[in-house]
């Protein structure tokens, strides 16, 4: 919608731009301000990449960046190693197996991922849902 | 302290009045003047009203009402007991049911005990039909202190992007058990038209709070701060008339959809720039 208005008037009413900026504020402020959302979202997003990979769970990272045109969710997530067979329908998986190697071993093993824009409605704080398993949206940087 | 009051108290029949904060997180958008406002509609309109000022340290509300000269004691001196709280209270000038209990201005807001402040408002909602609280800008102490009083709040915005935030900030920190309405303070219809300004829609579709009004940025206004005369109380002024109104819909007496200011048309700004 706002670039839709940049297009066709050349210059965004600035208005608009007001809207845009407290939009990703106020979903930042609300992000920010809701640490158990986080954190949560954070558990079950390790908990759906531990059912592909073995991720170091205690040195995973989830954080959320205002940008420029959109606040973006930044996932630090160490993947220690591939399982066997990925078994997307398996039930809840078993805890990440122990490290075999020390954690941050090898810069190649992290990975960082980065959602798409988040476009929760400003109004409406709601906690962003839990990712579901191949969620659209994902992809890496 | 409170117990000074006692005598009087207990002769008078106790009133239930209601606690107010006038609030907004982001300083400057108007919550003095605001105040001053609404109470002086309040006061005209036959309640009995008092204004306290709880922005200690800077005290600002007795210039807005043109009573800084009649201002003998303060809240500080009430809590602290080196004043009763009629000595403290100021009465209006040309609001007889009004009265003015001023911030300490020499003071610090850490200096205020939250307890001691919440049974002063309490005691106070015992003698006037309105508490009317100004809020200090912020959310620490000050602001804890000004709205533990209050089962209802109003929150002032002006239509920029840190005034909706911090205002949004704040309805979160009021929580959920008050009432807690929006007005929308210094709004320019003409901007508002041409895209350069947030209108009262895009400023509760944050919000999403039941509005009292709006009140466009007038010159009235500064004039009446200059002077120290409530602008609710010129019976000519656009701007006075909404704060009447807003004062009646926070009475009871008027429902409905406020109305937001429109622009002035040419007719209008000529016969305004004669008065």
């Amino acid at each position: 919608m706002f670039e839709f208005i940049q297009r066709f008037f050349g210059k965004p009413a600035s208005s608009e731009t007001a809207k845009e900026r407290l939009r990703l504020v106020l979903l930042s402020d609300h992000l920010s301000l809701a640490p158990d959302v986080v954190e949560s979202l954070k558990h079950d997003l390790i908990e759906v990449i531990s059912r592909y990979v073995d991720v170091d769970a205690a040195n995973c990272d989830v954080s959320f960046e205002q940008q420029e045109a959109a606040v973006a969710m930044l996932a630090n997530i160490p993947i220690l190693g591939m399982r066997t067979r990925p078994t997307p329908p398996a039930p809840p998986p078993d805890p990440p197996t122990p490290p075999t190697a020390p954690p941050n071993s090898g810069r190649g093993k992290r990975r960082r991922r980065r959602a798409s824009p988040a476009g929760a409605n400003i109004a409406a704080p709601a906690p962003p849902p839990a990712p579901a398993p191949g969620a659209p949206g994902f992809s890496p940087v | 302290m409170i117990e000074q009051e006692a005598p009087a108290a207990s002769a008078v029949p106790r009133k239930r009045g209601r606690a107010i904060v006038v609030t907004s997180g982001k300083g400057g958008v108007g919550k003095t003047t605001t105040t001053a406002n609404l109470g002086a509609a309040l006061g005209a309109s036959g309640a009995s009203v008092v204004l306290v000022d709880a922005d200690v340290g800077l005290r600002n509300l007795d210039i807005v009402l043109g009573l800084e000269a009649r201002v003998r004691h303060h809240v500080l001196d009430v809590l602290e007991g080196s004043a009763t709280l009629d000595d403290a209270l100021v009465t209006d000038k040309r609001v007889p049911t009004l009265r003015l209990l001023a911030a300490a201005q020499t003071r610090e807001k850490d200096e205020v005990d939250t307890a001691a402040f919440r049974d002063l408002i309490a005691s106070l909602r015992d003698r006037f039909d309105y508490v009317l609280i100004d809020c200090p800008a912020g959310i620490e102490k000050g602001f804890a202190n000004a709205i533990v009083g209050a089962d209802e709040a109003i929150v002032v915005c002006t239509p920029e992007v840190s005034a909706v935030r911090d205002a949004d900030r704040v309805v979160g920190l009021l929580g959920d058990g008050r009432s807690v309405k929006l007005i929308v303070n210094r709004l320019r219809p003409a901007l508002v038209r041409k895209g350069k300004m947030l209108s009262v829609d895009d400023v509760n579709a944050i919000l999403r709070l039941p509005l009292l009004g709006v009140i466009a940025d007038a010159p009235d206004v500064i004039v009446s701060t200059n002077k120290g005369e409530p602008v609710a109380l010129d019976a000519a002024s656009p701007v006075g008339e909404a704060y009447r109104l807003i004062a009646q819909r926070v009475a009871g007496t008027l429902t409905g959809e406020p109305e937001i200011p429109r622009e002035r048309t040419y007719f209008e700004k000529l016969f305004g720039s004669l008065r």
